[in-house]
């Protein structure tokens, strides 16, 4: 065995505005197959916390099982971590955003994960706008367990031993989009231009920010006639828009040509620069974005970019009304007041 | 920019850094990985094939390859190449049995070499088992030029010299020691088919005008003959204080000689300040480590003597002024001239050569600066059957350029014997071979350790300060060796590329782990694409590796610049798309039976 990764890096790296390398937000070294879509999003999530100079320490990964749940091992090695039951990660995700609201939380999950055994999890998390980044490494099957058809393998995809899928498959974008979540991207795990601004512009959202990744299993699934091979996805790839992230107080450099262009300004001051490709859709309509994705499956084109922006997003803490200090932080006397104030608060319900 | 054409040697041989560096072109990672191996022996084949005196250079090299060493690119300090030969040479077994070995078949053909230094020996071995009457000439009574009279037997020990000069010198070789050749032209008129000049640059720099110098004379040595001198036991004592001027590696070896025969106070003065002094960092540190002050920006003034003894000298105080294009001015500081006393000065303030045996009349063009024409590909003069090489050639170098020098000599001697071309030269031999043996194995330690370079142990000062001849450096042990062995990114090991092969899956972009590969739209310059990679490719002497366009209409880039030779990038490969290729390439020389003997 040789796979060791060297201690050295580039010497020549660059250092954010915290003083960190690229190198400090790497994890340990991948053990997916080799070529496998997952390490270019491990490689993309990295790359998009150092732009965001993003301290390890506030962020938590969560995942479930799979193939995408294992690399959260992969990345933010500083950050941290919580590697759930099957399916599951939506409620530990929701339990820990609770009780502290000051971190980011970055959800890595699969399509199996999601679209089968998470998926009753995984709904609630959306309609609720649970503040997060969902991300799905979507591959279309099994890779675990030797590359059985997922729910998302599309109607008619042919998997490596020859069988054509006979079930319709899960559009987790619409479905995502059904359910009120407030951001909804669709991306490939070959084009990093496209997932870094789209992973920066999730972690500066307030709400639920989907992120549906068709992620190639080079062992199972990059076979001729699956729908979810790096040939076909290149060949059938449609980008809705190009994506630019840019932070505040940074100054806008890119400029489009009228009527294509469109801004959308975060939270944070930060601004989401949309390079429309497609006149026929706004991707702040949900309706719009709805009719993009069906249009596009009907082509057999894979819609990818920013689908869908609710730039008024109100997440969960925000509907709760809860309070603006983490619950973690506070003390015994905050958080059990007594039965005075107990007594106090029925009471008040009379 | 245009896919990088592979199948051209020179593209992965200047990968091959420290190779690249080396005028011989030594195969430096091929034999650091038979150290590791315990395989002395091989080893110290690999280097006698390509420079001649292993043990030799082991201990004395000028070590080129060293500052080109790719890991002092992303940590503080190379690969001690030059003291891994050593290991070689100190472990191997008997390899006579390896050499070529007499007699040969003569093809009636005689050569002369004058002075039996590294150029000349070089010479004679590559051409002496061709069949070749060598005859060597040389003013001392043993062969070895400088390698012996001015590199002190504490550095080389002389029976490390002794054993492989008689590698040569056994291989039929005509002896013609304690004989200066006083006139070319008298040679010219014997039956000699060739003639070889490998004298060196044999005459030291001296201070003739300066005030003192000549009532002083008694004291004043020149510094490279006082070396001689030593060698050769003529010499044997100095004085208590001792000035050494000049701040190159003769200036070191005389001032730790001087330690050697009696100086208690040694002093190195130097007009140059400290860190640009022309002697190796390692050289300077060894002597101070003896006790040795050096002095810099002090310039010599006069030599003061008193009742005809010379009794020190002085010094005007400079300091080192530059100008904008970067060139230095000492200018003085106008501080009071300062005396050093001294019992002995040694001038060791450069070399040059000197001719005076080479009649001007014999075909033979000197230019302005006394320095024969010679052409430099070939060596050959503008007599066509006088070649030089070595010191002789351009002015003083090192062991390592005048056996590179003696190769090629070598070459063009036995084209011209055989009446062909002396440009229709051989290309190198080049091989290029697979290394993968499964999913993580390679035929070559792929794993990059993290050691940082070993110290050379040195015997004790109180030891080597009494005995001249006792080797300071007590070299590599076996596991130190392979340990040191072991931080070498074996640079040989190719990264190659196969574009047909690669679904761009972006897998070695991310494990890379110093972010040398990009997949990116092609530009029109280099200086563009340079400019457009993952990380820029600042450093312009290290090339940059472009494959032909992909299916997504990009092509790969690759910056070689700090590439660990690591091998993640093919293990993470799905389609061997990469492949990790051992790269060989080895200088052809006039006789290669040394190498096929090996194989």
């Amino acid at each position: 065995m040789t796979y060791i990764r060297p201690k050295f890096r580039n010497p020549e790296l660059p250092k954010n505005k915290l003083g960190y390398t690229l190198a400090y937000y790497e994890g340990a070294l991948s053990t997916l197959c080799a070529g496998c879509g997952h390490d270019s999003i491990s490689a993309a999530i990295v790359q998009s916390a150092y732009d965001l100079d993003i301290e390890p320490h506030m962020l938590a990964k969560l995942s479930g099982i799979g193939c995408s749940s294992k690399t959260p091992a992969y990345f933010l090695s500083n950050s941290h971590g919580f590697n759930s039951v099957h399916g599951r990660m939506p409620s530990v995700a929701t339990g820990a955003n609770l009780a502290n609201r000051d971190l980011i939380y970055f959800g890595v999950s699969g399509d199996g994960d999601t679209a089968s055994i998470g998926m009753g999890q995984f709904v609630h998390a959306v309609r609720r706008n649970l503040n997060m980044v969902y991300i799905v490494m979507n591959n279309g099957c099994y890779g675990l367990t030797k590359g059985q058809d997922s729910a998302t393998a599309d109607y008619g995809s042919k998997n490596k031993s020859g069988n054509v899928n006979l079930f319709e498959s899960i559009d987790l974008a619409s479905l995502a989009i059904e359910l009120g979540a407030t951001f909804v991207a669709q991306s490939f795990s070959g084009d990093k231009t496209q997932m870094v601004p789209l992973m920066k512009a999730a972690m500066k959202h307030p709400g639920f920010a989907f992120i549906n990744i068709i992620s190639p299993c080079v062992t199972f699934n990059n076979n001729l006639g699956s729908t979810k091979s790096y040939d076909f996805v290149r060949d059938h790839v449609e980008a809705t828009s190009t994506i630019d992230f840019v932070p505040t107080m940074k100054e806008i450099s890119v400029n489009y040509e009228k009527g294509s262009h469109k801004e959308v300004t975060m939270h944070d001051g930060s601004v989401i620069q949309l390079h429309k490709l497609s006149d026929a859709w706004d991707p702040l309509d949900r309706q719009s974005a709805m009719n993009a994705i069906i249009n596009a499956k009907a082509k057999n084109e894979i819609l990818t970019g920013l689908l869908y922006l609710n730039p008024d997003s109100q997440d969960l803490h925000s509907l709760l009304q809860t309070s603006d200090q983490p619950l973690n932080t506070m003390g015994e006397k905050e958080l059990c007041p007594g039965n005075d104030a107990l007594k106090e608060i029925n009471a008040g319900l009379r | 920019m245009k896919p990088t054409d592979i199948k051209d040697p020179e593209y992965f041989h200047k990968v091959v850094d420290c190779q690249y560096a080396c005028p011989a072109h030594t195969p430096v990672p091929e034999y650091i990985r038979l150290i590791a191996e315990g395989k002395y022996t091989e080893a110290y084949m690999i280097n006698w094939d390509s420079n001649v005196f292993p043990g030799v250079l082991g201990r004395t090299c000028d070590r080129p390859c060293e500052p080109a060493c790719r890991r002092g690119r992303v940590e503080e300090e190379p690969v001690a190449i030059c003291r891994l030969k050593r290991v070689a040479a100190d472990n191997k077994d008997d390899v006579k049995h390896l050499m070529p070995k007499g007699p040969f078949k003569q093809n009636g053909k005689k050569i002369a070499l004058i002075g039996a230094g590294p150029a000349s020996l070089t010479v004679a071995r590559d051409l002496a088992p061709l069949g070749y009457e060598i005859h060597l000439y040389d003013e001392q009574k043993l062969g070895g030029g400088f390698m012996r009279s001015q590199i002190p037997s504490f550095r080389l020990p002389e029976t490390v010299l002794n054993e492989e000069v008689d590698y040569i010198l056994d291989l039929g070789i005509h002896q013609h020691f304690n004989h200066y050749v006083e006139s070319l032209k008298e040679l010219l008129t014997k039956d000699y088919d060739a003639i070889f000049v490998g004298t060196g640059a044999p005459r030291g720099r001296d201070l003739p005008d300066m005030t003192g110098r000549k009532e002083g004379a008694a004291n004043i040595h020149i510094g490279i003959n006082w070396l001689g001198s030593v060698a050769f036991e003529h010499t044997s004592k100095i004085g208590k204080n001792v000035i050494v001027l000049g701040g190159g590696n003769t200036a070191m070896d005389c001032c730790r000689t001087a330690r050697r025969l009696g100086g208690e106070n040694v002093k190195v003065i130097v007009r140059s300040p400290f860190a640009e002094m022309k002697a190796s960092p390692w050289e300077k540190e060894d002597a101070q480590h003896e006790d040795i002050p050096i002095i810099d920006n002090h310039v010599p003034k006069s030599f003061v003597v008193e009742n005809g003894k010379l009794t020190g000298m002085t010094f005007e105080k400079v300091h080192a002024v530059y100008d904008e294009a970067g060139k230095r001015k000492l200018v003085p500081t106008g501080d009071a001239d300062v005396f050093y006393p001294a019992d002995d000065v040694l001038v060791a303030i450069g070399q040059e050569n000197s001719f005076p045996w080479i009649e001007r009349d014999c075909g033979i063009e000197f230019d302005k600066w006394e320095m024969p024409t010679v052409n430099e590909t070939t060596f050959v003069s503008t007599n066509p059957k006088v070649f030089f090489g070595g010191d002789a050639a351009w002015g003083p170098k090192n062991v390592i350029t005048a056996v590179a020098h003696g190769h090629q000599a070598a070459i063009s001697i036995d084209l011209m014997c055989k009446g062909e071309d002396l440009n229709k030269r051989l290309d190198p031999m080049v091989n290029l071979i697979s290394q993968k043996m499964g999913i993580h194995e390679w035929g070559y330690d792929s794993a990059v350790v993290s050691d940082e370079r070993y110290v050379v142990p040195q015997a004790d000062k109180k030891v080597t300060l009494t005995n001249r001849k006792k080797e300071v450096e007590l070299g590599f042990d076996p596991i130190a060796g392979f340990k040191e062995a072991q931080r070498c990114f074996n640079c040989d090991v190719q990264t190659v590329f196969t574009e047909n092969k690669c679904i761009e899956c972006d897998a070695c972009v991310d494990i890379c782990p110093t972010a040398c590969i990009t997949f990116t739209e092609n530009a029109e310059s280099e200086t563009d694409l340079r400019a457009m990679l993952k990380m820029p490719a600042n450093n312009k002497t290290q090339d940059i590796y472009v494959s032909d366009t992909l299916p997504t209409a990009r092509v790969m880039v690759k910056d070689e610049n700090f590439c660990l030779h690591c091998g993640l990038c093919a293990e993470r490969c799905p389609t061997a798309a990469w492949d990790m290729q051992k790269f060989f390439y080895n200088v052809t020389k006039a006789d290669n039976s040394c190498y096929h003997h090996q194989k």
